[in-house]
């Protein structure tokens, strides 16, 4: 099969494939590039032409006249329109609807006897012979070649303003724990499934089967009406942190036991009958024995679990609350979609802080998650 | 911060916990039953009934979380779809009845079935393909590894990548939507894609399949690597080219893997919610049965019947292939 080298089929076999990576890998790299450029060119110009210098149509409103400096009997406002940011200035105007009617070094009249002189690099100068009155700066719209910027000021923005940072410890909180509680209780589960003798297991086995493609949202009404009943009785709030960490053992646990018993009834019959001729206890052979044989298939399912939990937006907004103190990231990224709509700069910056654990997580573990998916899924076949 | 760490002790105290319960409940059984230092039939006996009990208690914390949290939900979920919007009064059927006349209920069971018939068949479909392609060629893990990649990528963060890629300006002005400025490129008018009734629902699927293409081609790449090495020697001897191999030699092998896949992708499509709620909510016609559910458990101060007559629907739906899960696991476990 392999044995074709250098034949036109395998230059197509490699053409398709780096295809499909592009297909499957630009949308990411654009939300990446995209969420570290200047939120001025992001906003004018595609992600593929970020190493490009760009032209954009800017405005720009100079201080206030209150700021006017006395030079030689003539009255002057300076600055410069790029704010000490490189960029090549082409034409300039004052009128919106010129705003390209002169070019860099020229001087402009200004409809009230003041002149406005703008430079290529943007250093500007409003003259006027007397004193200029108002407290509004006067527009100034500038065509500008501007070279790539590349910025760490949206992430900076979006972790501060925007509350991703506290929604960032929000699914840590949600996250951690609950991957970590399930694992003793599915792994006890799975054991007694796998390994001991008694009536009914065979039944329980196809249960957990069964209750492994449950939709979600059979559980969601009841459950809550649940939280708020056990709320009001006992008098604590209904959307906590401990309500949404059970919520999530309860529907991770199905898988949890499947992948855990799969693991281990594949494990040598001879081992746990040799400890039993021992003396060993259930108990024993499970804690001494199996629990540390069976560290692959937990930290399958630990991964998945973990994944499941940062990532999931249902289970976070139904039983944590969508209020601004425990919105989770994916609910605050759903919330940003909605009021900053249009503003990419902060959209990119927060799904990229949103996606990056998980892929830091599939990046480092990927071993363990295919091992995981194949023992979860590849059966009948 | 403080809620981290009080999240970190917690989880340190539920874990304690568990294991004082599952060690604990052990030696009291031991202690009652004692089965060492006693002789004959008395220690015989006081084994056989540990051993019976022993294995509830092993199981009694997971029984019970799933007889909270996923078993009398069920239950209760019909019960309520019974019922009125408090859930108190009995309604019959009248919530099933609102169902067939409702024009949006309609709109989601169309789309619900569009996404059905669309996303398991193309991510499987590209699965296998990429799957075949890339075991041929030197860097194919490297390739695997980024085409798996999105599988890790939350719902809600690649409806922003992709609503990025999809991105309208008006016609004339700069396209910073890669798929517009595509289209551009090649003299065609941007499109504003997600509000494009009915197209739309395909521009939302690409989303998932991009997700699950590598979820499909995992566990088809290891199914073909399973493929004994004797029946493709005997088809290349047979002068069997390629396209011949695969279709008639490798496909029907993995036939059982594929139709696990598929129905596995075909689950997660009915539950199939953050996208549709992220990109659109339901507006321009792409509304699903998963969001639907959401939006009525709560519009209006929420309506738990509709919303529960609605999840039973998707209940009712999921039920075919889960008969055909236990089937096959029972199959399996049947030997051992």
């Amino acid at each position: 099969m392999s044995g074709t080298t250098r034949s036109p089929l395998t230059i197509v076999v490699h053409l398709s494939v780096l295809l499909l990576v592009a297909l499957w890998t630009l949308p990411t790299a654009g939300l990446l590039i995209s969420s570290l450029r200047d939120k001025d060119q992001l906003a004018v110009s595609g992600w593929w032409t970020a190493l490009s210098t760009s032209t954009q149509n800017l405005v720009y409103r100079a201080p206030s006249p209150e700021t006017q400096v006395e030079r030689d009997g003539k009255f002057v406002v300076a600055g410069n329109l790029m704010e000490g940011q490189q960029a090549e200035v082409s034409a300039f105007g004052f009128n919106s609807r010129e705003p390209a009617a002169f070019q860099p070094g020229e001087t402009a009249e200004l409809n009230d006897g003041e002149r406005l002189t703008v430079q290529a690099d943007g250093a500007f100068e409003i003259v006027s012979d007397t004193r200029m009155e108002g407290t509004r700066g006067q527009r100034i719209f500038f065509t500008a070649a501007v070279p790539p910027r590349f910025t760490l000021d949206n992430y900076r923005e979006v972790l501060s303003a925007e509350g991703i940072g506290q929604s960032f410890i929000n699914s840590l909180t949600v996250a951690i724990p609950a991957t970590i509680i399930p694992i003793l209780v599915a792994a006890f589960c799975a054991y007694a499934l796998a390994w001991m003798r008694f009536p009914g297991r065979a039944i329980l086995i196809a249960v957990v089967v069964g209750l492994l493609v449950v939709p979600l949202q059979m559980s969601l009404i009841p459950l809550l009406k649940l939280y708020n009943g056990v709320g009001a009785f006992l008098g604590v709030p209904a959307k906590t942190y401990v309500g949404i960490w059970l919520a999530h053992m309860g529907f991770g646990l199905p898988l949890a036991i499947y992948l855990l018993r799969n693991y281990m009834a594949g494990l040598p019959k001879e081992i746990m009958e040799s400890a039993r001729v021992d003396g060993a206890s259930d108990f024993d052979i499970f804690v001494k024995i199996i629990l540390p044989l069976s560290f692959p298939a937990l930290a399958s399912f630990a991964i998945f679990q973990f994944l499941w939990t940062w990532n999931d937006l249902l289970v976070a907004i139904v039983f944590l609350g969508t209020g601004n103190e425990e919105l989770v990231l994916t609910g605050r990224l759903v919330n940003l979609l909605g009021s900053r709509g249009g503003n990419w700069e902060i959209l990119t910056a927060s799904a990229f802080i949103t996606i990056i654990v998980p892929l830091i997580v599939f990046f480092a573990l990927q071993r363990y998650l295919v091992r995981g998916l194949l023992a979860g899924s590849v059966k009948g076949g | 911060m403080n809620q981290l760490v009080f999240a970190i002790v917690t989880m340190l105290a539920g874990v304690l916990a568990c294991a004082f319960y599952f060690f604990a409940t052990n030696w009291i059984l031991d202690a009652i039953f004692p089965s060492k230092g006693l002789s004959g039939a008395k220690a015989s006996q006081n084994l056989r009934t540990t051993n019976a009990i022993r294995p509830w208690l092993f199981m009694l914390p997971a029984l019970l979380a799933l007889a909270i949290y996923l078993v009398y939900p069920v239950f209760e979920s019909v019960r309520l779809s019974f019922h009125d919007r408090s859930g108190e009064n009995v309604v019959g059927l009248s919530n099933f009845f609102w169902m067939l006349g409702d024009g949006e209920f309609r709109q989601s069971i169309f789309n619900n079935f569009l996404w059905l018939l669309v996303v398991p068949a193309l991510s499987t479909f590209f699965g296998l393909v990429i799957a075949a392609l890339t075991d041929r060629i030197w860097w194919g893990n490297i390739a695997k590894t980024l085409i798996f990649m999105p599988m890790a990528i939350s719902f809600v963060g690649a409806a922003v990548i992709w609503k990025f890629v999809y991105d309208y300006r008006a016609e004339g002005s700069e396209q910073i939507g890669i798929l517009n400025a595509i289209v551009t490129y090649f003299g065609g008018s941007p499109e504003a894609w997600i509000t494009l009734p009915f197209w739309n629902n395909f521009f939302l699927m690409v989303i998932l399949i991009w997700i699950q293409t590598g979820f499909a081609m995992v566990i088809l790449s290891a199914a073909l690597r399973g493929i004994p090495e004797e029946t493709l020697e005997a088809a290349v001897i047979d002068g069997a080219n390629g396209l011949q191999i695969f279709f008639k030699i490798m496909i029907p092998q993995i036939w059982g893997t594929i139709a696990v896949v598929w129905t596995t992708i075909t689950i997660l499509v009915l539950k199939v919610f953050d996208i549709v709620l992220a990109m659109t909510n339901g507006q321009w016609q792409t509304q699903v049965l998963a969001n639907l559910m959401f939006d009525w458990m709560f519009r209006g101060g929420g309506d738990f019947g509709r919303g529960a007559a609605i999840a039973v629907v998707i209940m009712v739906l999921v039920v075919p292939i889960m008969i055909w899960n236990i089937r096959n696991a029972m199959r399996e476990t049947g030997g051992h």
